[in-house]
């Protein structure tokens, strides 16, 4: 259990240091969502129905954005060979590293949408609502996202590979963390069902993400 | 306890690097594979160490704990050094240390004994090439390992580095350890020859 929460603890630091990704994530994710309005112009009952489509597509890209460096950065610097040789089960090491992941650049998205909400006229039932399916979604698109980041971790310049292979496979997350978002704002859909969904995506994930990541790495390590 | 590899061949992007390689080695010993660049030494190691799947042929490790593989047994040595630029000395070593887990010691002291306590807190981007080898080095020393995969290891280090390096081996194989090192300059210490040929 110390090999795992040493590692949770290293990622969390490098991400939090100068050059460590976390800061980038929020950063964009904050620049794509005060653009929106300006795109979109001043209509007020448009933007709050598009709001949690808009901070979904931002978390989704930002978060995108960080992950290619999940494995990379470890696999360039000789750590991922220590890390498969280790007395950790990769698979667990793996799930390690996406929760460390998700905590530096996905919890700061989930923190800073309250203050994004403000932008894009959603009330404080709205903006509680994307929060929490962004709090319940993003750990699916962080777990999946990692398969991608595990199979790329090969090739140089893997970002668009990692962008392509993991897209498609997030679209169930944005079409349930979005419908869920919108029942609450609109309905009339209850909030429950689509919301359960997205739970279930996302714990299905943290079950298959590291077992497809540990079985990728293995065999692509060379 | 015995390292042995029998009949180890090894294929690399559809070209043989090396076939019907036996080798062994037991606790107290090293093992020196020299040849020319390209005869396999470092796929050699990374199959000892479970990186590559050998074509054909076994690796195995007799006497060691029977719970563990070779590879959670061994420390591996790379070209590249497993440094995170961005954590300091410190914290560098302190990450191997708790993560690699097993029979460890304390280190501030390993970190003294390949002579970068002074640097303990100093990111760990601002060392030198020589400086990032002994901080590696400091991490077989952190965390004890009965088998020392090494590639090319005293590169980049000076003489007072390699004199050094040398008496950790020689402590090393003194306390019933087993090194396979591969290098192109003399070890310093008692080894057996692994001559690998040329590539085919």
């Amino acid at each position: 259990m110390s090999a795992l929460s040493a590692l949770i603890r290293r990622d969390i630091r490098i991400a939090l240091r100068v050059g460590g990704g976390a800061l980038i994530g929020v950063l964009f994710f904050l620049t794509v969502t005060v653009l929106m309005p300006f795109a979109v112009g001043p209509d007020l009952a448009l933007l709050s129905r598009l709001g949690p489509a808009i901070l979904w597509l931002g978390a989704l890209l930002a978060s995108l954005l960080t992950l290619d460096r999940l494995f990379t950065a470890d696999h360039e610097d000789g750590s991922l060979d220590l890390i498969v040789m280790s007395r950790t089960p990769l698979e667990l090491a793996c799930a390690a590293k996406a929760l460390a992941h998700w905590i530096a650049a996905g919890l700061p998205l989930i923190i800073a949408t309250p203050v994004l909400g403000l932008l894009l006229n959603l009330d404080g039932t709205a903006t509680l609502a994307v929060a929490a399916t962004l709090l319940a979604g993003t750990p699916a698109l962080t777990f999946t996202g990692m398969i991608g980041a595990a199979l790329a971790v090969t090739l140089h310049r893997g970002g668009l590979l990692l962008a392509v292979l993991v897209l498609p496979l997030s679209i169930p997350v944005l079409i349930f963390g979005v419908a869920a978002s919108q029942a609450v704002i609109s309905g009339p859909l209850p909030f429950g069902t689509p919301f359960s969904i997205l739970c279930a995506l996302s714990l299905a994930s943290l079950v298959i993400g590291p077992f497809a990541a540990a079985a990728s790495l293995r065999h692509g390590l060379d | 306890m015995r390292l042995s590899g029998r009949n180890l061949k090894c294929v690399r992007g559809g070209r043989e690097v090396f076939s019907d390689l036996d080798l062994a080695a037991t606790a107290g010993e090293a093992l020196a594979v020299t040849g020319p660049n390209g005869a396999g030494k470092t796929s050699l190691l990374r199959v000892l160490a479970g990186l590559l799947v050998p074509a054909e042929g076994t690796v195995a490790l007799e006497g060691g704990d029977a719970e563990l593989s070779l590879p959670e047994q061994a420390h591996y040595l790379g070209h590249r050094d497993a440094l995170k630029p961005a954590l300091s000395v410190m914290e560098n070593l302190s990450f191997w240390r708790e993560f690699l887990g097993g029979e460890t010691q304390d280190a501030g002291r390993c970190l003294a004994a390949v002579g970068l306590d002074h640097a303990a807190h100093l990111p760990a981007a601002y060392l030198s090439a020589g400086q990032r080898r002994r901080l590696s080095i400091a991490r077989l020393l952190s965390v004890r390992r009965p088998v020392w995969l090494l590639d090319e290891p005293t590169s980049a280090l000076d003489t007072a580095g390699q004199a050094l390096f040398v008496a950790l081996m020689r402590d090393h194989l003194a306390g019933g350890g087993l090194i396979v090192a591969a290098t192109h300059l003399p070890l310093g210490i008692e080894a057996r020859d692994l001559r690998m040929g040329a590539p085919a």
